[in-house]
């Protein structure tokens, strides 16, 4: 009896889906490379000359009126802050979601599956909804002022919103799931024995934490951040809503040069700047954690 | 209390839950291993040993009563700071780490100096013969090895007690075999007082100094291998260790009789004279006998190469088992349905009250 | 003296903190909830309980046209993407690893790896390129795009389920003299429902939440249900708005809770 192979088979039923993927997702973004090699058009879209000039001013802005050349000090300082802000993310939720993580994972299997459901909630709840919620809570009249000042820790309202503080305080918030849920995975496939192993070999709490736990559940505290790190970096909606127009990230940024800012090709640049960090990231994952379980670290 | 002891577990219960759906894993159990031996708790699962075993490492603590090990309380002491030492069923081997460092763990957090934690290693890789896998991760290596490390993980800081759970289950027949020698050797050579626990009879019986027989959370009899298999105090652990055949019988006149009135070559108390009894006989020690007190008919032979078992009906119903030596024909010459005489080895009769 | 076991699990704070953050997690929510049912027309003071702003919302045209938008867009996406996802999940899963098997998981999960805003962007353009091309308007160009980044939400849950599946069913369906088509609708379809409702859902849920991609590729006059709210946005939430997201999320909890129960009810 012929048989047909299973890579032509898996390749036919594939097929939909990949054409799918390929006209609405991973063909345009190759348009976007040629975009970031054009000139800008006067109002929008673009011009079909060959240039480099977008790449140039990602990073130098020259002169009008006498040409001379400088570092695009609004440019890095928007990039710094994506950086920054994406960063102190990851090691918010992480320091947050660890515990919680840990919690979850030791509760008893009848209750876990309720704790469990309680991060899911949120981490499906759409992120413009949770961004609205958190804006109520940072607000002058919002929850946070009120509670800080019931407990006399501040005369009066504290302007958070519109800050980098209500920028991050809004992403440790909407991003916490994401850093919980694989370390959850991560936790429950964890072997309770070699915490008691590494008891019975004298180690005290904090010695089985760092050097038990952690090393072990690495791979699930890496995706983690990547999970968190890696949306924070392309943020766009909570920036928006909570930083105001001021204190843009690069996905603000990215969104300008298609509305007022009107230059594509710079938007163009922009945006593949930011895919090759996250793809740098992702390449790091990948090592990290096929690494793991490997030949020996310490040769 | 005695001067020898390594571990005294005294009046120790462990009860799970509360209420009406408590579940008692350990009822007041009192025992003394004693300095530098081979103490083994057997019983089949869910008799409370594994229990027993985490209550010493210190994983559990006792509901209530003792547990003394180098004559203190240890009770309530954390699991980090007891100089006892535990050879998980699963192993349980760091999997980021390699066999040295492994093994060289619990020396480090004992804050051992880092030539002395080299030398250990050095040493107990030796001991375990497993010096060429020194720099490997725990899961490129086979059960057997894991065994090893596991074992020279534990052994490496010295502990007054090693606690080892079931460590041969995982491993297959032949390699289980030679465990045993190889754990007999690592205790003589080591002079640790190792508390082993396992369900298999065959495995306490080669290794041990002294076995403990448990069930249903209770120590039943502790003893030495010959003593426990020859003199069983009841009915459990007689059929528990080894196989055994029960008869059961009156005692008139210091002889045990059966239902039918044949004697059996055995001396009750006169003491008992009156009562029913239950008599444990191995089957090895059950001979065809032409002269035999008791008669019997064949039910059926099993050929199990250098044994032939021999499964016998008596007048009342009783079916016995006799193991007899096959003969170089292999053919015992019994047939099912021939009616036959037998009689009991002198003095291998056991007798149970109940 | 009550005696406490060593617990191995056990460290220290973790219970707090983890406490800590499921209020911290829930009480913006629940704030937002209560103060969806608040007389006031400021959402700063509390002026009594109504549902005003519920009907207000419902009466509203542009929330019932946005409404209907997203609902015909999500119920689109969610059809595409589960199809395509069903047969990728079935080409790709069980067969043995194939050449090629690793650059169509890629492919398939590529919306997962790059940001929103980047394929935002190229969707942007493409799409642009093609209304001046071709003069074609209309609500296709978000369906298109919806149901593309639907399609790993749809194949990972089919996917997990098809890894759990025993084969020998199938095996055994064929020993019973069944054709490949009829082993297919009479055994794996049936058994794979569950994940492929749970796809279905999942896709559902993604695209009506779906603001970045939507505000790119839409054209005026298209905008969604989050659209349409985060152009409201000014200096506050208002009531309405706190209204129809506590109406989503509600929403959300009931197909979340569905596909708690879907996915639990595995052999």
């Amino acid at each position: 009896m012929a048989r047909s192979s299973p890579a032509r088979t898996g390749w036919l039923l594939s097929t939909p889906a990949l054409i799918l993927l390929f006209i609405g997702a991973l063909g345009p973004l190759a348009i976007v490379v040629v975009y970031a090699f054009l000139e800008p058009g006067e109002y929008s879209g673009v011009v079909w000359n060959f240039s480099t000039e977008a790449w140039f001013r990602v990073f130098f802005e020259r002169d009008i009126f006498d040409d001379t050349v400088s570092m695009a000090d609004a440019h890095l300082t928007i990039f710094w802050r994506s950086v920054k802000l994406s960063l102190l993310t990851t090691f918010i939720t992480f320091v947050i979601g660890f515990p919680t993580a840990w919690f979850i994972a030791t509760r008893p299997p009848t209750q876990r599956a309720i704790w469990l459901f309680l991060i899911t909630i949120p981490f499906w709840t759409n992120l413009l909804i949770r961004t609205f919620a958190i804006m109520e809570v940072v607000r002058n009249q919002g929850l946070l002022n009120s509670f800080l000042m019931w407990t006399g820790v501040i005369g009066r309202p504290l302007q958070i919103l519109y800050t980098d503080t209500a920028v991050l305080i809004g992403m440790a918030y909407v991003y916490l799931p994401l850093m919980v849920l694989p370390l959850f995975a991560a936790i429950d496939r964890f072997d309770f024995k070699l915490i008691e192993a590494g008891y019975d070999l004298y180690a005290s709490r904090t010695k089985v934490l760092r050097r038990v736990i952690l090393p072990i559940v690495r791979p699930g505290i890496v995706a983690g951040s990547i999970l968190v790190f890696v949306p924070s970096l392309g943020a766009y909606v909570t920036p928006r809503i909570l930083g105001g127009g001021k204190n843009m990230m690069i996905g603000n940024f990215i969104e300008l040069q298609f509305g007022q800012g009107r230059n594509w090709p710079l938007g163009a640049a922009l945006s593949l700047i930011l895919l090759l960090i996250v793809l740098v990231a992702l390449i790091a994952y990948v090592r990290v954690t096929s690494n793991d379980g490997g030949r020996d670290g310490q040769t | 209390m005695t001067e020898n002891a390594a571990v005294e577990v005294q009046k120790a219960s462990r009860v799970y839950g509360a209420g009406s759906s408590a579940v008692r894993a350990l009822d007041e159990v009192s025992l003394t291993i004693r300095r530098g031996e081979f103490f083994t708790l057997l019983g089949p699962s869910g008799c409370g040993k594994t229990t027993l075993l985490r209550l010493i490492a210190g994983f559990e603590t006792p509901t209530t009563g003792q547990i003394l090990i180098d004559g203190k309380d240890v009770s309530q002491t954390p699991p980090n700071q007891r100089r006892v030492n535990t050879v998980f069923q699963s192993y349980a081997l760091f999997p980021h780490l390699t066999v040295s460092q492994n093994i060289g763990f619990g020396l480090e957090m004992l804050g051992r100096p880092r030539a002395q934690i080299k030398d250990a290693v050095a040493r107990m890789l030796a001991l375990v013969k497993m010096e060429k896998m020194a720099d490997r991760r725990p899961q490129m290596l086979s059960g057997g090895q894991q065994q090893r490390v596991a074992l020279a993980r534990a052994l490496a800081p010295e502990p007054e007690v090693l606690l080892l759970d079931e460590p041969l289950s995982a491993l297959d027949l032949k390699l289980r075999k030679e465990m045993q020698l190889e754990l007999k050797r690592l205790q003589t050579e080591t002079g640790i007082t190792f508390v082993f626990v396992t369900h298999d009879q065959e495995e306490a019986l080669t290794m041990s100094d002294r076995i403990g027989v448990m069930s249903a959370g209770n120590l039943l009899q502790v003893g030495a291998p010959r003593e426990i298999y020859n003199r069983p105090v009841n009915r459990f652990v007689a059929d528990f260790i080894g196989e055994t055949n029960f008869l059961t019988a009156t005692i008139r006149n210091g002889i045990p009789r059966l239902s039918n009135g044949e004697a059996v070559q055995a001396k009750g108390p006169a003491r008992l004279d009156g009562k029913t009894v239950t008599l444990a006989v191995r089957p090895e020690q059950v001979r065809i006998d032409p002269e035999g007190p008791i008669h019997a008919t064949i039910a059926q032979t099993v050929y199990f190469g250098t044994d032939t078992h021999c499964h016998l009906r008596l007048a009342d119903g009783t079916e016995l088992v006799a193991r007899l030596q096959s003969p170089p024909s292999g053919d015992i010459g019994l047939k099912a349905g021939e009616k036959v005489r037998i009689g009991f080895v002198p003095g291998a009769v056991q007798m149970l009250e109940g | 003296m009550a005696r406490r076991d060593f617990s191995v699990s056990a460290l220290p704070g973790f219970g707090t903190i983890a406490v800590i953050a499921f209020v911290l997690l829930y009480a913006p929510i629940v704030t937002m909830v209560i103060y969806s049912f608040n007389d006031s027309e400021s959402v700063a003071l509390w002026g009594g309980f109504s549902t005003r702003w519920y009907a207000a919302a419902w009466e509203n045209t542009q929330v019932q046209e946005a409404t209907i938008r997203s609902l015909i867009i999500a119920v689109s996406a969610a059809l595409i993407a589960t199809t395509v996802a069903t047969m990728a999940a079935l080409g790709t899963t069980r067969r043995g690893k194939f050449k090629g098997q690793t650059i169509i998981y890629i492919m398939i999960n590529q919306p997962l790896m790059v940001p929103e805003i980047v394929t935002a962007v190229a969707l942007l353009i493409f799409f642009a390129a093609i209304k001046v091309a071709t003069g074609i308007q209309g609500l296709g160009y978000l369906i298109l795009a919806h149901s593309a980044f639907c399609v790993p939400f749809a194949y990972l849950p089919i996917r997990a389920r098809l890894e759990g599946m025993d084969m020998t069913l199938e095996t055994a369906a064929a020993d019973l003299y069944a054709s490949p088509w009829q082993t297919f609708r009479r055994i794996t379809l049936p058994l794979l429902a569950p994940g492929i409702a749970a796809g279905a859902m999942l896709s559902f849920v993604i695209s009506l939440d779906d603001v970045i991609i939507t505000e790119f590729v839409k054209s005026a006059g298209q905008d969604t249900l989050p659209t349409y709210m985060l152009g409201q946005l000014r200096r506050a939430v208002t009531p309405e708005v706190n209204a129809i997201s506590t109406a989503l999320l509600v929403l959300t909890v009931l197909l979340l809770t569905a596909f708690f129960l879907l996915t639990r009810r595995r052999g």
